[in-house]
């Protein structure tokens, strides 16, 4: 029964690794780019919601209202100045600059911020949970965050498979030069797609306010965990880093049961196992390998 | 190589390969005065000054290793602080076991290289960017493993041995020396390195990988062995680093900001060139030594000019200048020259 609840709050938190990292695997999947500051930018999105929504009136449960469109227009915004800037010089500049991105947030919002750790506040529901026998226990934010990790998944399917500007996204990511010679606009289909992965950090990254403190410096160690998500599941299926998440999310508890030092270590352990077992991944294809 | 060359060759093949823009007697002279003055600078500075410039050298080194990786071999690692910590607790290990930590240095790169080996196997398995954040990955998994050896001061740390019976005058001006000569073998050997034929391999490799494979460039062995140096470079600079401070702790000497500054400085210096590392390491260090009452604003502000650079300057200052100038102090590269029909 123990084991049994260390598996339930490895899904939970799995789900919202999955929602962490998905927009990292768009990213990667339509525009080639590794957002090295895409855990940076779900802080920025928590820090949005502690400062920005009381100055507006509205309760924080509710800022993602406000904050998750916000971000996809900077999302866009950034992907049409910055982010497409690099990309035309080459994916090492991407690369670069997104590191650099990264730090200076950091800094900046330790200056701005200071260091110490906020928390979206959500009133009781922080507490609320479903009890189904003595040992087991499921936090209803952490089933809410699985759930939405869920939805925002099945959306990205359905707006990819059945949208036009989806099949757009699906062309330019697939061939540009082809896409482009049949009339896409590749830059304004790269800012959708940019738009859409900042929205959904910019949840992700409010989901971890509610659930946890961060601090500035909260952002690199989500990255870490998206990424290993996604290496988990497999580069470039979406379903993948929902499993990749879970089974990542399942390891650190295993590993947590046994010390708390080891929840982080034996995550980064499964990565690594993977890497050297099956590098393409749970449900991946090979062409994002060496 | 960067330099228009005056033609191919001619029928009969008469050409001739130079290896500088002028004579290497300059670089030579001056090279020679240089290493001169900064091996004597602790005596001639006050002692405050030797621990800032032992700091610009271990930033020196770090840079260059990056350089190496990143300018040269394509590799844009975000990790090499995985190394530059098991540098500096290679060194803390050797010295509880009861050995001078001076002489620990070189043993602690080889410990390095020895690790960095099997991880290349992992980390070449991927490309681009998720090679970059895997390298992060390993120093992240390092960090947690060295946390739980209660010997090694576990996540608290612990201070370095065998120093006690320094004076911390003495210990500054010994560590300077140390840093200054691990910095002075890897830049001159770096640029030896590049001027082999592993350098013209990196290079065929860098301006095209497809072709450099079918001329017969081992690319991946190319590319491990300079994983291997890198990893080396970093874990003496790890080592000069601790006997510097002089105490160890896994969430500083494994911090994502290591890497931030090799990068920053690589960039902002010129990537692909052996001095740029260095004039990025002063510039980083000029910018820090004068905003070091505003808190983190020297990072910002250095970060947004390395962003800057990366999207306008791609080739950094040093690259800038070179182009304009047609000088190198320290050529790596290859200029053709046609006999019959001189420049």
């Amino acid at each position: 029964m123990v084991w049994l609840n260390v598996v339930i709050q490895g899904v939970l938190i799995g789900g919202f690794y999955a929602l962490f990292a998905c927009g990292l695997s768009l990213m990667f999947g339509v525009l080639k780019v590794i957002n090295l500051a895409h855990g940076d930018m779900a802080v920025v999105a928590g820090y949005a919601a502690v400062f920005l929504t009381p100055h507006l009136h509205i309760p924080e449960v509710w800022s993602f209202l406000i904050v998750v469109p916000l971000f996809g227009l900077i999302g866009y915004v950034l992907q049409r100045t910055l982010i497409q800037k690099s990309i035309d010089r080459d994916p090492f500049t991407t690369l670069l600059v997104t590191f650099g991105l990264s730090v200076i947030i950091e800094n900046l919002l330790l200056e701005i911020y200071t260091a110490n750790g906020q928390t979206i506040n959500i009133g009781s529901l922080i507490t609320k949970s479903w009890h189904p026998t003595s040992i087991i226990y499921i936090s209803y934010l952490s089933l809410a965050v699985l759930g939405a990790a869920v939805l925002v998944l099945v959306f990205l399917q359905l707006f990819l498979s059945k949208t036009g500007t989806g099949r757009l996204i699906r062309a330019v990511a697939d061939d540009r030069e082809a896409a482009q010679l049949s009339g896409a606009n590749y830059r304004h289909v790269f800012g959708i797609a940019a738009a859409i992965a900042f929205a959904t950090v910019a949840l992700a990254g409010i989901a971890y306010g509610m659930m946890t403190q961060f601090a500035p410096t909260s952002g690199g160690v989500n990255l870490l965990f998206a990424f290993e998500a996604v290496v988990i599941g497999g580069i470039g299926s979406l379903w993948g880093t929902l499993v990749g998440g879970v089974a990542l999310g399942v390891a650190q508890q295993f590993g947590a049961h046994f010390n708390p030092q080891y929840q982080v270590l034996a995550g980064n352990v499964l990565f690594l196992l993977v890497l050297a077992v099956r590098p393409q991944g749970l449900f991946g294809k090979k062409t994002a390998l060496a | 190589m960067n330099q228009p060359t005056s033609g191919a060759a001619n029928q009969d093949g008469s050409i001739s390969v130079r290896r500088s823009t002028h004579s290497p007697i300059f670089t030579l002279v001056g090279a020679f005065v240089l290493v001169a003055l900064l091996t004597a600078a602790p005596w001639i500075f006050s002692a405050q000054f030797a621990t800032t410039l032992t700091n610009f050298f271990i930033l020196v080194i770090m840079a260059t290793m990056w350089n190496l990786l990143a300018g040269y071999a394509g590799m844009v690692s975000i990790g090499q602080q995985a190394f530059v910590g098991l540098g500096a607790y290679a060194t803390l290990y050797l010295a509880l076991k009861g050995m001078d930590p001076f002489v620990t240095i070189p043993l602690a790169a080889v410990v390095c290289a020895a690790i960095s080996y099997p991880v290349t196997y992992l980390l070449f398995r991927l490309r681009g960017g998720y090679f970059s954040i895997a390298t992060w990955v390993v120093a992240d998994t390092a960090m947690l493993i060295i946390g739980t050896i209660a010997v090694l001061g576990g996540g608290t740390g612990r201070s370095m041995p065998g120093l006690q019976n320094l004076s911390p005058s003495q210990t500054a001006h010994d560590s300077y020396l140390a840093t200054w000569f691990v910095a002075l073998i890897v830049v001159a050997g770096t640029y030896y390195l590049l001027r082999s034929r592993l350098g013209l391999v990196l290079a065929s490799i860098r301006d095209n990988e497809v072709a450099a494979r079918s001329s017969g460039a081992n690319v991946r062995s190319a590319r491990r062995l300079v994983f291997v140096i890198a990893a080396a470079g970093c874990g003496a600079a790890g080592a000069v680093l601790v006997i510097s401070q002089p105490f160890v702790q896994p969430s500083s000497v494994f911090n994502l900001q290591w890497a931030a500054e090799m990068l920053f400085v690589s960039m902002i210096g010129g990537l692909g060139t052996i001095e740029g590392p260095i004039i990025g390491s002063a510039i980083y260090f000029v910018l820090q030594q004068t905003l070091q009452q505003q808190g983190a604003w020297y990072l910002i502000i250095f970060g947004s000019i390395a962003v800057v650079v990366a999207l306008w300057q791609p080739r950094g200052l040093w690259g800038a200048f070179r182009d304009r100038f047609h000088t190198e102090l320290l050529p790596v590269g290859h200029w053709v020259d046609n006999i019959k029909s001189p420049e």
